[in-house]
């Protein structure tokens, strides 16, 4: 067991068992922090996998932004140590059912398939390769769904201040 | 990789499924979206080097969680305001 694949195996079994425990736990800030966890080894396996870039908004844009989102609209909508009613029995078993099976089924769909890697060089995932290809308009380039991203955004903020001001009526 | 993003997005899939809470939901919708971009990512880096189609995707994909989680936690806290709960079974009215 070369070193990568060891602090692979540590950040796999701790996504695992993170986002288990972040589904299963009836305390739910507590799901909140486990949901931290699962997406900071996540930014790790990036990371690990040379997307230094996407490790960071990783970082910045889930573990900074979305948790704590989350994290607040529990704190306005519950106590702080309320728990979560336990799934009905007749939920828990479809939904461990469906859980189970499709792990089963795609696991036995994916892992007799051999999947081949294309013989070229790796290009390099640096910030100027990354800023070129995102705002270029040629082969390989990125532009169009940048921009149209950042109308989704707008859309998003906008439509965000509609719903949740307060009516004036 | 791949077993591992299988093993994410259902357990997503049933934390969608075995909570009745608007949040818990939510969270649930987010792992699911990080299966995803395990997949995208893994797939990227080793089976398609020379490109990053992957890469961007997932850039992608996190754009549209980020506002997905925004609406969603704007509509949360407005039905919070209206029905005092966040359960989904006791929000059965789209007209108030």
């Amino acid at each position: 067991m070369t070193g990568p694949k060891i602090i692979f195996f540590i950040l796999a079994a701790s996504i695992v068992v993170f986002s288990l425990l972040s589904v299963l736990d009836r305390r739910i800030l507590r799901a909140a922090i486990y949901l931290l966890f699962v997406l900071v080894a996540l930014a790790g396996l990036f990371y690990m996998m040379n997307f230094q870039f996407l490790a960071a908004v990783q970082l910045i844009l889930y573990a900074g932004g979305i948790v704590v989102l989350i994290i607040f609209s529990i704190l306005l909508t519950s106590q702080i140590n309320s728990k979560l009613d336990a799934p009905r029995k007749s939920h828990l078993l479809s939904g461990l059912i469906t859980a189970v099976g499709g792990i089963a089924l795609s696991l036995a769909t994916v892992i007799p398939f051999v999947f081949k890697a294309t013989a070229s060089d790796a290009i390099g995932t640096d910030m100027r390769t990354i800023g070129r290809q995102l705002l270029d308009t040629g082969e390989f380039g990125y532009a169009l769904p940048f921009e149209v991203i950042s109308i989704l955004l707008l859309a998003a903020l906008v439509g965000t201040i509609f719903i949740a001001r307060k009516s004036k009526t | 990789m791949v077993v591992l993003s299988t093993l994410v997005f259902f357990i997503g899939l049933l934390g969608v499924l075995i909570r009745r809470n608007l949040i818990t939901m939510l969270m649930g919708i987010e792992l699911m979206l990080n299966a995803v971009n395990i997949n995208f990512v893994a797939f990227n880096h080793y089976l398609f080097p020379h490109r990053l189609e992957g890469h961007f995707f997932a850039l992608i994909v996190m754009a549209i969680a980020a506002a997905e989680a925004a609406i969603a936690i704007a509509l949360i806290i407005n039905i919070y305001r209206k029905f005092l709960t966040v359960n989904v079974d006791d929000v059965d009215e789209l007209k108030y």
